[in-house]
């Protein structure tokens, strides 16, 4: 070891050497990484990116032919992508919104004095619960409670809330609500944690200070711990906004999209375009305008986590 | 401005009620399931309901652990997570290393690259990965989907354990360097065994990641003694005669490993997800 070290800096084709080396590392070790997003996205993308502009793709006898845009004014012309993208926003914003103030609000709970360790941490363990199901299993447990004879309607019944058993998941008034509300249930620990994480990182001292000024606790809270959140806040909500939109599992074990599309989402439209009805240009445009959403909320993302950084 | 005695109590009150509401929002659901799975499949749906009733028994657990084709779900679960698992550890500890200790041209391009990665919608992907995986000739394997679950849990964790790196010194490593050690020595033997809080919060991270992945297990599989459990659970769901009770143990099982892993590593996991993910 020794030897070949004093070697190495007595050659100079070997510092040479050593200096590339040292610069070719850091690409070394990215290796693997970029070998395979290169190989399972970008490849892939570009890949959908030419579908999207061809017919006759993958199952048809016949040649592709390159069609321009014609497949993207088919799809934003057509009424049902028109109802699976406004149900997709809807699911999505509303969604995020109450994803936010539940987190929040366990999270405060979760971090207020009046309340021992011991306590927090049982109840911190039950609040995050719904965050370790898989999203097939939170399907089967929402069918399960959202049945017409399920114990929901029973209670609701019972306290004289609805007159009469609903049909939550095949109701066409009531479904897209229904899996709004089961992802609402399913999403907010996410919140939660990430804010809990940030109230341990407000200094006291703000807080001090704060009362010392004589504010009450609405005060403190719009003023102190809301603008000390706000990093936390924006990457939370964009992120989980694209996260919602890719929403696939949950709502196709739920409701399948229907009752008569009243909760077909773009990423299950994109499904039964490519898998059932094996129109995989359609299938594809569909999923490059998906691809084009997210990546036009991710750019604020990447901004905000760029912010935080600096 | 701290209020008297009474004031106190008064809010304490207040408090407690909220937990116990917020509590039954997120508990009485999982408690349900629970109860039901241990029902017989003509009481799930009794009226009126009852948590526990008369045909209280394990029956619906050992129907599935009875059921060999069952538990290749799980085994095949349990592979494919764990395999996921390694790969992701190693490769994102290599690519945190690199970004969190060297500096190089397109760095920072590469860092938006993989930051935007966690946006691409797998249904974007799913088109184009049949036929990709179809022509590598890995459909129907553990291959696909160990390297397609890959694509969905690297970017967060190359993310994290980088957030992880970053807070070490790096008069650790140069001091390393100094006495002669190559940078993967320095790696392999400075920073990974003090990383490993770090480490653990990826791998159970993207453990649970992988044991609950639903998509690609549903479209890049074909025969039965390849799917995992979610996908295990979504077949029982399309049978004619629904066995409830069945579908709710599975389903219990198959939260079982993540619960447990949660649990375990809970404190880890939370530190390293927040700082992973939202630097506030």
């Amino acid at each position: 070891m020794e030897m070949s070290q004093a070697r190495d800096i007595s050659e100079p084709a070997n510092i040479a050497w050593e200096q590339r080396k040292r610069k070719l590392l850091p690409y070394g070790y990215l290796s693997p990484t970029l070998l395979l997003l290169a190989a399972l996205t970008v490849i892939p993308i570009t890949t959908v990116f030419l579908y999207s502009l061809v017919d006759n793709v993958i199952v048809n006898p016949n040649p592709p032919v390159f069609v321009g845009l014609e497949n993207y004014e088919e799809v934003l012309t057509n009424r049902k992508f028109r109802g699976a993208l406004s149900n997709t926003m809807y699911f999505s914003l509303v969604s995020v919104a109450v994803h936010f103030i539940i987190g929040l609000s366990f999270a405060l709970l979760l971090n207020s004095r009046l309340l021992s360790a011991n306590v927090k941490a049982v109840f911190r363990v039950i609040y995050i619960l719904p965050w370790v199901f898989t999203a097939s299993i939170i399907a089967i447990l929402w069918r399960l409670l959202l049945n017409p004879h399920g114990v929901i309607n029973f209670v609701l019944l019972e306290l004289s809330i609805i007159p009469e058993l609903n049909e939550w998941l095949s109701d066409r008034k009531l479904a897209l609500n229904a899996v709004t509300f089961i992802n609402i249930w399913s999403g907010y620990p996410f919140y939660m944690v990430s804010f809990l994480a940030g109230l341990q990182g407000i200094p006291d001292d703000l807080y001090e200070s704060g009362r010392v000024d004589g504010g009450n606790a609405w005060q403190l809270f719009r003023h102190i711990t809301l603008p000390q959140l706000r990093p936390i806040i924006i990457s939370l909500a964009l992120l989980d906004f694209i996260w919602t939109i890719h929403q696939f599992t949950l709502i196709w074990m739920t409701t399948g999209g229907g009752p008569l599309r009243s909760t077909e989402v773009l990423s299950t439209y994109t499904y039964k375009a490519a898998f059932s009805s094996h129109e995989y240009s359609i299938a594809s445009t569909i999923a490059m305008v998906i691809l084009a959403i997210c990546t036009f909320v991710a750019i604020f993302y990447v901004r905000s986590q760029r912010m935080a950084d600096e | 401005m701290i209020g008297s005695r009474r004031q106190i109590l008064v809010r304490k009150i207040l408090v407690w009620i909220a937990l116990i509401l917020g509590a039954c929002f997120s508990g009485l659901p999982v408690l349900w399931m629970v109860a039901s799975s241990f029902k017989s499949n003509l009481e799930i749906f009794a009226y009126p309901p009852a948590l526990i009733d008369h045909s209280f028994s394990f029956d619906a657990y050992r129907a599935v652990l009875g059921d060999p084709a069952r538990l290749r779900f799980f085994f095949n679960s349990y592979l494919v997570a764990i395999l996921v698992t390694i790969c992701t550890v190693v490769t994102s500890i290599l690519a945190g290393y690199s970004f969190s200790r060297y500096d190089f041209r397109f760095k920072r391009t590469l860092n938006l690259i993989i930051i935007g990665v966690q946006s691409v919608p797998p249904i974007t992907l799913m088109i184009p990965y049949f036929g990709l995986i179809v022509w590598l000739g890995i459909y129907n394997s553990y291959t696909a989907l160990v390297l397609t679950y890959m694509v969905f849990t690297l970017s967060y964790a190359i993310i994290m354990m980088t957030g992880y790196f970053n807070t070490l010194p790096r008069d650790l490593d140069e001091a390393v360097m100094i006495d002669g050690g190559g940078s993967f020595v320095t790696l392999w033997r400075i920073l990974v065994p003090i990383s490993l809080p770090g480490i653990v919060a990826v791998g159970v991270y993207t453990f649970m990641l992988a044991w609950n992945e639903f998509l690609f297990a549903l479209t890049l599989t074909r025969t039965n003694d390849m799917r995992t459990v979610p996908i295990g659970i979504h077949l029982l769901m399309g049978q004619h005669s629904f066995e409830w009770n069945q579908m709710l143990a599975l389903s219990v099982l198959g939260s079982l490993p993540v619960l447990i892993l949660f649990l375990l590593f809970q404190r880890y996991f939370i530190a390293g997800m927040s700082a992973g993910s939202v630097k506030g």
